[in-house]
């Protein structure tokens, strides 16, 4: 028997696709998320357009809040640590997170070097702009991704970048001769190893979900069209004017995508979104998908 | 060749497909309760058992799934879906689709950091069963007409009622698919029986 394998870890992510995982920041949220039909929801102190409102520096949550979320639902719990902090990362393992996010919306711990997650017993998400993140990310030992997108906007624009950029890159990956893939991994920053792998499959090795400014269900089912795995939704849900009925519209909308009618009628009467923010408006120390290396 | 939809609503229905494929019939992704009307036999996957449920209430899926069973079509629930087909789940006092004679536990071996790979012995498929256990659940007590396919550590872990097959592990994610070959084969004899 073995704990802690590569399959166990992706299996897990896996098992989260065509789902919704919500950011929440207390017990109450949390069974709301469940309700809804959430497949996980992320443990927090803050959701990021509040991190992002607050400023200062942003670390890992409270283990109380964890530790009330984890016992308030029956679904996975996830927690996000410090870029490459080894000791938050070891803290949400040895409370029995069931996934850690080491995210780029918390303020880095390291500002050159990532977790090496492949140590670890839990697994781990990582967010990526490019297929060279996404390939470092997965040589590091990550089970999962997402894109970064611009958290705490309400902006998809910067999700919807980063999933059709890791896509491209993905397809050029699977037509290239094997003689092409060492200079490839040079140019993208990317072990050789993961691409040869990519190859392969003909696909990452991992699942891909979006995140980072999903606002609507229509931004969820447009994420999900270009090929995202599944959707994590922060500030969307609990900063919205309803948020029981606004996750419940973003969970079916995941689930069916591609019908517009069925669309159409959730997005009724759902209330007023998050408010947004123009990416062009934010300071470069305010872009949280900038950080990580 | 039989027709074998996959639920899906959420979770691994991707990995199913292909598993049924590979296991020589044809596969179909079931989005809605009436797309059930033309399968010989289903997969319900594994995923998040209350995502799952969530939805199967929404879309109105419960009806047509108990008649599904009442007709005598085979289904085969993976993790997830093996708590849907339970008639007793442990802590809940209703069941969901309620069909095959066992009582289930949810997440049975603990969290995430618990799940884990080991080799299994099953009965009539495979000596050497490589399978992955999610925050698995498993059958804690089987009816008198449920045969025990499979234990671990003395938990039952996969099993059949006639027409049901149920398993605490994700055979979709490996390449080793006698699982579900077995299921296909199951479908398969069905089918025969009712069209003769």
């Amino acid at each position: 028997m073995k704990t802690g394998t590569d399959r166990v870890k992706r299996g897990m992510a896996e098992m989260q696709k065509g789902g919704v995982i919500m950011d929440v920041i207390n017990a109450e949220q949390a069974k709301i998320a469940e309700e809804a039909g959430a497949v996980a929801v992320m443990a927090l102190e803050r959701v990021p357009s509040d991190i992002r409102a607050a400023g200062g520096v942003a670390r890992m949550a409270d283990p109380t809040i964890m530790e009330e979320v984890m016992a308030a639902v029956s679904i996975p719990v996830m927690a996000k640590a410090r870029i490459g902090h080894i000791v938050e990362a070891r803290i949400l393992e040895a409370m029995g997170v069931d996934y850690i996010d080491e995210s780029e919306v918390l303020t880095p711990a390291d500002e050159e070097y990532h977790l090496l997650k492949s140590e670890y017993t839990v697994p781990f998400v990582c967010g990526c702009r490019d297929l060279g993140e996404a390939a470092r990310r997965i040589g590091e030992g990550a089970a999962m991704l997402r894109t970064k997108g611009e958290p705490g906007t309400g902006n998809i624009v910067e999700a919807v970048r980063h999933m059709r950029q890791v896509n491209a890159q993905v397809r050029k990956l699977i037509t290239m001769d094997d003689a092409e893939i060492m200079t490839e991994a040079k140019l993208l920053g990317a072990p050789f190893e993961v691409l040869m792998e990519i190859k392969r499959l003909g696909r990452l090795p991992v699942v891909n979900f979006a995140a980072g400014g999903v606002a609507t269900p229509a931004d969820a089912a447009l994420m999900m069209q270009l090929g995202a795995d599944g959707v994590f939704v922060g500030s969307g849900i609990f900063k919205s004017e309803n948020p029981a009925k606004f996750a419940r519209a973003i969970v079916e909308a995941t689930t069916h995508y591609q019908d517009y009618e069925l669309i159409a009628s959730l997005s009724k009467g759902l209330g007023s979104a998050m408010k947004g923010i123009e990416i062009s408006s934010l300071a470069p120390e305010a872009r949280m998908q900038d950080r990580g290396w | 060749m039989v027709k074998v939809g996959v639920l899906g609503l959420q979770g691994a229905v991707r990995e199913h497909v292909r598993a049924v494929e590979a296991s020589g019939a044809e596969a179909y992704v079931i989005k809605w309760p009436e797309e059930l009307k033309e399968m010989d036999g289903l997969i319900i996957p594994g995923g998040e058992s209350t995502t799952m449920r969530k939805l199967i209430d929404k879309y109105h899926f419960m009806p047509e799934l108990k008649q599904f069973a009442t007709e005598g079509k085979p289904i085969f629930g993976t993790c997830a879906g093996l708590i849907l087909l339970a008639k007793e789940v442990v802590g809940y006092e209703e069941p969901h689709i309620g069909v095959m004679d066992v009582r289930v536990e949810r997440n049975s071996f603990g969290r995430q950091r618990e799940s884990f790979e080991a080799d299994l012995d099953i009965n009539g498929v495979a000596e050497d069963f490589s399978a992955v256990f999610i925050r698995a659940p498993h059958i804690v007590e089987a009816g008198e007409n449920v045969e025990v396919l499979a234990k671990h550590n003395g938990r039952i872990v996969a099993a059949r009622e006639g027409q049901f097959l149920g398993c605490s592990f994700h055979p979709e994610l490996t390449e080793d698919h006698r699982l579900t070959q077995f299921f296909v084969k199951m479908v398969a004899e069905t089918k025969e029986k009712t069209t003769v």
